[in-house]
């Protein structure tokens, strides 16, 4: 076994033990998305209007959840030294581990997006629609959230301080991620102009993302 | 092979924590460091390692792989045991095995050799400090490093685990490893070298220490210019020098 693929199994093994972050994204999202219609009423129209926004809020708020154990556990423990000093370069395991995120948090809150989405009145190509964007999109966001991982690893409580940190910079995704899922199904903008985007920014993440969190871990670590 | 330091200075949160530090150690050698608490010893180890920058001086290692780093041909057992509560004992070596890129993952010989063979398939949780620490050491014989850097290795041990490394690091320097260690205790390693790093510090807010009497300060602050060792072996290049034990 190479040592990233070691990282990429340890990280999955770890998130869906007891302790590990896997299955508390996934309820905290199926949760806010159950607790909308209570608040909102039974009022079909407006629920299948605000829908995927709803649906790609949770979701962005799922994935930040458990993205400040992302560097900060193996920081606490003394794994990080040891991964310093590895013969893996730190930005491939670092995008790494960032994989390893996503397939255990993004991924399940994916699957569960369209089952979830009844509640909220959508319809099967709105349904379609919502799981492309978020399947396309969600990446960014653990791939953005991490640089902010970086940068909080040796603080104690850092989990306000990234959200704080990275929220801003998610809301080119949210925009066009929703405005990707609501073009799908009502118009006016083809759904192709906001998805490209959303590509884009995923594509851009996804380069920017390891090496700025790798630059931020080393200067921690210093 | 040979690993060697000279003039090495570390500087850390602002203030200067040792200065003028050299050794040199060869294959089959080791060297112990010791010093009061926040001398340097884990700082200096880090510094190996390339986990803390030098602030001066330099380090070189003759005869290694020269496609690899000092930090890639090294082990490194720290304060903490970089192990997983939810992996199991087996899971934690395979994993650190793989990393490190050891080809073979056998992981009973290792865990035997530390006695945890029959805690193979324990969580990582419920392991006590000593035995957290074994697993670490574990590491150490699960992937063939030459050089070992041990922060404290025998600080949760019991005498007779404490036996069991001084074997293990006795195997390791026969075969032609080094062994850098930082401690307080003995590591039960024949003719093992010791760099003190017990000089002045240049800071006297450092150099009082906790009876914080007046007489001590004046005369840390004396002692900050000429960066004298204490008194058993002074020596005119400063801190840091070696002497047979």
């Amino acid at each position: 076994m190479t040592p990233l693929a070691a990282i990429l199994l340890r990280d999955m093994r770890i998130a869906v033990r007891v302790g590990g972050g896997a299955l508390m994204g996934v309820l905290f999202f199926l949760v806010v998305v159950t607790l909308v219609p209570f608040a909102l009423g039974p009022d079909l129209a407006l629920l299948t209007r605000i829908g995927p926004a709803i649906l790609w809020l949770a979701a962005l708020l799922a994935s930040l959840l458990a993205l400040d154990r992302l560097f900060a556990a193996d920081h606490d423990d003394g794994s990080l030294d040891l991964i310093l000093m590895g013969r893996a370069p730190l930005e491939v395991v670092v995008a790494v581990k960032g994989l390893a995120h996503w397939l255990t948090t993004g991924l399940p809150v994916i699957i569960a997006a369209p089952l979830i989405g009844l509640f909220l009145n959508l319809d099967a190509p709105a349904a379609a629609a919502l799981v492309v964007t978020l399947l396309v999109g969600t990446p960014a966001l653990t791939f953005i959230g991490m640089i902010g991982a970086a940068i909080a690893v040796t603080l104690r409580r850092g989990g306000l301080l990234l959200a704080v940190l990275v929220l801003p910079l998610t809301v080119p995704v949210l925009i066009f991620g929703v405005a990707a899922a609501n073009a799908a199904v009502a118009g006016p903008v083809p759904f192709g102009t906001p998805f490209t985007i959303l590509c884009a920014l995923t594509l851009a993440s996804l380069v920017v993302g390891p090496f700025a969190a790798a630059a931020a871990l080393r200067q921690e670590m210093e | 092979m040979r690993l060697s330091a000279s003039d090495l200075a570390c500087r850390r949160g602002g203030r200067d924590v040792f200065a003028g530090v050299s050794f040199a150690v060869a294959s089959g050698e080791s060297l112990t460091i010791r010093g009061r608490n926040g001398a340097g010893k884990s700082s200096l180890l880090r510094i190996v390692v390339g986990l803390v920058r030098a602030a001066a001086g330099n380090l070189a290692l003759e005869g290694g792989d020269p496609e690899l780093t000092v930090a890639e041909q090294a082990h490194y057992l720290g304060h903490q045991d970089a192990l997983k509560p939810s992996l199991s004992v087996a899971e934690n070596l395979r994993f650190w095995s793989a990393f490190l890129g050891s080809r073979a993952a056998d992981t009973c010989e290792p865990l035997a050799k530390v006695g945890l063979d029959t805690l193979a398939d324990l969580p990582g949780a419920y392991l006590s400090a000593g035995q957290r620490r074994r697993l670490s050491i574990a590491r150490l014989l699960a992937v063939k490093r030459p050089i070992w850097l041990l922060d404290e290795p025998t600080a949760t041990l019991d005498a007779a685990a404490q036996a069991r490394l001084g074997e293990i690091m006795q195997a390791h320097l026969a075969g032609g490893g080094i062994i850098l260690a930082a401690t307080h205790g003995a590591l039960g390693l024949d003719a093992a070298r010791e760099l003190q790093l017990d000089q002045k510090s240049p800071s006297p807010l450092v150099g009082e220490g906790w009876g914080g009497g007046s007489s001590d300060g004046a005369q840390a602050s004396t002692l900050a210019h000429d960066l004298a060792t204490p008194t058993p072996n002074p020596s005119p290049q400063g801190g840091g020098e070696q002497k047979r034990a």
